[in-house]
């Protein structure tokens, strides 16, 4: 213990902000610092340099067009993605180390922000945000929607997300972040055992990008029920559009519990109550219970999507409808609702009788039954068709393996007795990476790959996207099976150094993993600019898989009102139809289009949510009571905005279908 | 194939370049042995599933590849099947039913809670283990020693752990001997384990607690009978005496504590530290709780309020260092508001407290 907080000071300007807080003793911190302030730089320069600020102002940060929001929440996700992983290379690279009396280079100090960073950023900024951005694209196109049903409220999610990322990442130079693990216990995480701003961090952050959230599930169900083109059924809709259904009342329903969650753990925090304390009546136990009742369900509404990219996928590039459509629908519908009675598995060692266990233990192994079906409805869509292995199809059979194989260690999880061997070891890491890498990281991929045409008119480089398979794939079980191995041996999570050095090959073989991952990751940013640069070798039509859903009717890109027409829809795999029916769309006869508006009333709030959850962590009163006055006082002067849509006029649909036709 | 094949290699490379002891998969004690046995039940049960589905993922995307020679049993009118939506119901649901019985069974067996006495394995022994930033102690009742980082017990004898924390949360996992049991601040959880035979078992915590937590470890030594009381006795003859003060000493945040004794231990301790009262004109839990239901002590209690304190006492920085917090002085604020409620409530508040009086 040689080095010491700072110590707790308080100025009425400053709050509990002093110099002493900016880590500029730590060379690690400091360097990536001068990183990203150079690139910064560098993108701002090359911004002022090619005018960019004004259209990134009105057709980017103020846009409410879904289509636009849905590639602005990828953009973050990747950005994020290069975070969390760099996160995760140093904690590989740690435990390659720092094995029988070696220390590694991170002290724990480091090391367990570190971890903590990983898991918060990489669930809540890395996967909501990938599967987030993937519903806003495809799903309103889907339903035969031009927007969604609340566009503004869809611009301000977005951009409380930002301010929730941009908080995380400013614990990095500003102070410290939380060293509590990602679901931050207490009493750890209580105002003792975690002085100083890290753990404000999690909590401001979380809360404002929670809010995030909440609103965008609403505005999704929101759009599901009430915007469907007309004619469309339930039972019509795309198998995606119905997981994004079911992620959205997930997202709904388990959501406000994280936040009331969280707002007890800050009023301990904050205000000295004592919910989750040791003392006066407090019960950390409360808190791990509530936790895990957002938690569990967590995991279904970032996995739930995914399986809806790869029923697209599987139908699409084997030339046949998803075989058992109906089982599809009810088997994820059953997942949605057991996902609400299994959370105890994730603490049966926390002493429950033997009989809650069991309970809990076998919810858990019936979810394992919807998801079996779901796999066997893909393999067999597959079956008597004619599969085109392009690259959205490797993501899908890579992750028909993976999380297959993920799914199994789940189920071992799930039976108490073994969980009392295995819970907390490295068997748990390998298992949920197994299952999120596996399934939401490969499905991730594969959606990029398969909409990517849609969403800008040219396909991405083969070559460079099967690259990107092979070594996320051959990487992953680099990465991870040796973590099964330890995990058998008992070894526990979080550790950063380890006094058996029998340990250490595993560890490297890990590290070695996590290399290939990162080549991963560089050629899916190599995949990206060399597609950019030949974009006009690699044009594409409107509808360059063959594919079944309504979102490939319209132009790639499409046009910012998707469907020139409102559309009747028949019946299932609308736009499959439509082909067999020959159908083209009118050339005359437009009609004005009315689409809402664009407006900075989201981006403006979200800033000041930024700035009011940085003044919260760092205790200074005055700017967090101007910013939370700013937020209420500019989201009331937003009601009177009546300048809220406009109409498309009809020489502008004609031209740009015109102009689509051409191309 | 070869992306098996890679992975295959990958699993034997790592096997091969160490000696490691899968704790796990060969463990020391019936406990483990029962969870292990458990373990390959559910793989092999499963595995009738999981493996027709592997070789179909990879089976299938390559038998109907869109380029194959003779497409005439493309059929795309096939998605739906009674028969398939049976088996593909059916068979899981089995599985689920077995792996669920089995479940059931095992995990009633296998209650940490309960005592293992069904082994007839010899008497049990007392063990009070207490996770302290960031270290263990462990006391033993009946023969009032306690040791710190160093668990000893006579193999072959059931162990009947007693558990519980000073401030945050850990958990007691000896790999080799079976599953673990959270230990956590107020509250006494209990785990029951056995060694089979001899030997010098790694025991840590497995539930981050802080910086000091990767060096949570202790050995277990699990010796014969004789080995145990002579170390028992050796305890004895050597070392300080574990009272309050001395706890109170030892509680206090080290990292990477070195083995240490204690020839005595004084009555009710653990118990004492259950209940967060080891510290003097400490309220214990158990007596909290009578006050709590008895009403609890309302405005008059205020001035009390150290006396329930517990994580103030015990702040840290985030590098383990303890943070000296000044008492809370609720007393003074108290004696304010006594001698003027309107200043701190407002005056309807004192016109109730006056109507109250009166």
């Amino acid at each position: 213990m040689a080095n010491a907080q700072p110590a707790e000071t308080f100025s009425p300007i400053f709050g509990r902000l002093t110099l002493d807080w900016i880590p500029y003793h730590e060379p690690i911190l400091v360097a990536t610092f001068a990183g990203v302030a150079l690139g910064g730089l560098v993108v701002l320069a090359l911004m002022t340099y090619f005018k960019l600020w004004g259209p990134l102002w009105r057709d980017w940060v103020t846009s409410v067009d879904h289509k636009k929001i849905g590639i602005m929440y990828m953009i973050l996700g990747f950005i994020m993605m290069i975070r969390g992983f760099a996160d995760a290379l140093m904690m590989r690279a740690q435990q390659a180390m720092a094995a029988g009396e070696a220390a590694g280079y991170l002290p724990p100090h480091h090391f367990d922000q570190v971890f903590t960073a990983h898991g918060v950023i990489m669930i809540f900024f890395v996967a909501m945000a990938f599967v987030t951005g993937i519903m806003n694209y495809v799903m309103p196109m889907q339903i035969g929607a031009r927007d969604v049903a609340f566009p503004f409220l869809n611009n301000f999610s977005f951009w409380m997300t930002v301010a929730g990322a941009l908080l995380v990442n400013i614990s990095l130079f500003v102070g410290e972040f939380a060293r509590v693990g990602w679901l931050a216990f207490p009493p750890l995480s209580g105002a003792n055992y975690s002085t100083g701003p890290g753990m404000d961090y999690y909590l401001w952050a979380l809360q404002i990008a929670g809010i995030g959230t909440t609103l965008s599930g609403i505005n999704l169900i929101a759009t599901i029920l009430k915007m469907r083109a007309p004619g469309m059924k339930l039972m019509d809709m795309p198998i995606f559009t119905w997981t994004a259904l079911i992620t959205n009342v997930l997202i709904v329903v388990a959501f406000p519990v994280l936040t009331a969650t969280l707002a007890l753990l800050t009023l301990d925090r904050y205000a000295d109550f004592h919910f989750f304390t040791n003392d006066f009546g407090g019960n950390a136990m409360m808190y791990i219970n509530l936790i895990w009742i957002w938690g569990h369900p967590e995991v279904y509404i970032l996995i739930i999507p995914c399986f809806g990219v790869f029923s697209e996928i599987v139908s699409t590039f084997s030339g046949k409808p998803i075989f058992g459509y109906k089982t599809m629908v009810w088997a994820t519908a059953c997942i949605m609702v057991l996902s609400f009675v299994v959370w105890l598995h994730h603490f049966f060692t926390m002493g429950s009788g033997a009989s809650v266990n069991t309970f809990f233990g076998i919810t858990t192994m019936i979810i394992a039954v919807p998801t079996g079906v779901k796999i066997f409805n893909w393999l067999f869509t597959m079956y008597k068709g004619r599969v085109r292995l392009e690259v959205p199809m490797y993501w899908t059979i890579g992750f028909l393996i993976t999380f297959t194989i993920g799914g199994m260690t789940g189920v071992l999880l799930a039976v108490p007795p073994v969980d009392f061997q295995l819970h907390n070891t490295l068997f748990l890491i390998a298992h949920f990476h197994n299952v999120i890498i596996g399934g939401v990281v490969f499905a991730v991929y594969a959606a990029v790959s398969y909409w990517w045409p849609k969403a800008f008119g040219f396909k991405l480089n083969d070559k460079w996207g099967k690259r990107t398979f092979w070594f996320w794939f051959v990487g992953f079980y680099f990465a991870f099976m040796p973590l099964y191995a330890l995990g058998l041996m008992g070894v526990t999570r979080r550790m950063n150094a380890y006094p058996d050095a029998a340990w250490q090959p595993y560890f490297i073989v890990a590290a070695f993993g996590a290399v290939l991952i990162l080549l991963g990751i560089i050629s899916t940013f190599v995949n990206f600019y060399v597609s950019i640069r030949d974009r006009n070798e690699n044009r594409v039509g409107n509808d360059p898989w063959d594919a079944r859903t309504l979102e490939w009717a319209t132009q790639s890109p499409p046009a910012p009102y998707n469907f020139p027409f409102d559309l009747q829809i028949t019946g299932r795999e609308a736009f499959w139809t439509m082909k067999k029916q020959g159908f083209t769309w009118p050339k005359e006869n437009y009609k004005p289009i009315h689409m809402p508006k664009g407006t900075a009333t989201g981006v403006m709030i979200s800033a000041l949510a930024l700035a009011f959850g940085f003044a919260m962590v760092w205790y200074i009163w005055w700017l967090a009571i101007l910013a939370f006055v700013g937020m209420l006082g500019l989201g009331i002067a937003h009601t009177f905005n009546y300048k809220r849509d406009y109409y498309i006029p009809v020489d502008e649909v004609a031209a740009t279908e015109a102009k689509g036709a051409a191309a | 194939m070869l992306r098996l094949r890679t992975l295959l290699l990958a699993l034997a490379g790592a096997f091969a370049l160490s000696g490691c002891q899968y704790h796990v998969l060969s463990p020391q004690g019936w406990v483990g042995d029962q969870q292990r046995n458990l373990l390959i039940i559910s793989t092999l049960l499963m595995l009738i599933v999981i493996i027709p589905v592997l070789i179909m993922a990879v089976y299938f995307p390559l038998k109907y590849r869109a380029d194959r020679e003779d497409t005439s049993d493309y059929d795309p009118t096939f998605e739906h099947s009674n028969k398939i939506e049976v088996a593909i119901w059916g068979v899981p649901i089995l599985i689920i039913i077995a792996l669920g019985w089995f479940t059931y069974d095992y995990t009633h067996k296998l209650d940490p809670y309960r005592p293992l006495d069904h082994l007839e394995a010899g008497a049990p022994i007392e063990v009070e283990a207490v996770s302290l930033d960031w270290k263990w102690l462990f006391i033993y009742p009946e023969y009032g020693v306690a040791s710190v980082n160093e668990l000893a017990i006579p193999a072959g004898r059931p162990v009947n752990f007693s558990l519980t924390s000073s401030t945050v949360m850990n958990t007691l996992s000896i790999p080799a001997l079976g599953g673990m049991v959270y230990s956590m601040t107020g509250m006494e959880t209990k785990l029951h384990l056995i060694a089979d035979e001899t030997g010098t078992f790694p025991g840590r915590s497995a539930h981050y607690s802080g910086p000091g937590f990767s060096h949570m470890t202790f050995d277990t030594l699990a010796m014969s009978d004789e080995d145990f009381n002579a170390w028992i006795e050796e305890r004895k003859t050597d070392g300080a005496a574990l009272d309050r003060a001395s706890y109170l000493e030892l509680e206090k945040p080290t990292i990477d504590e070195p083995v240490r004794y204690y020839a005595s231990v004084e009555d009710g301790l653990f118990d004492r530290i259950v209940e967060m009262c080891v510290e003097e004109g400490k309220v214990c839990m158990g007596q909290m709780m009578m006050q709590d239901e008895m009403g609890g002590g309302g405005l008059a209690g205020i001035p009390n309020a150290a006396a329930y304190s517990y994580d103030r006492a015990r702040t840290i920085d985030g590098f383990g260092n303890l943070i000296d917090l000044p008492e809370i002085e609720v007393k003074a604020l108290h004696e304010a508001f006594w001698n003027d409620p309107a200043a701190i409530c407002g005056p309807d508040f004192a016109v109730t407290e006056d109507t109250k009086n009166g």
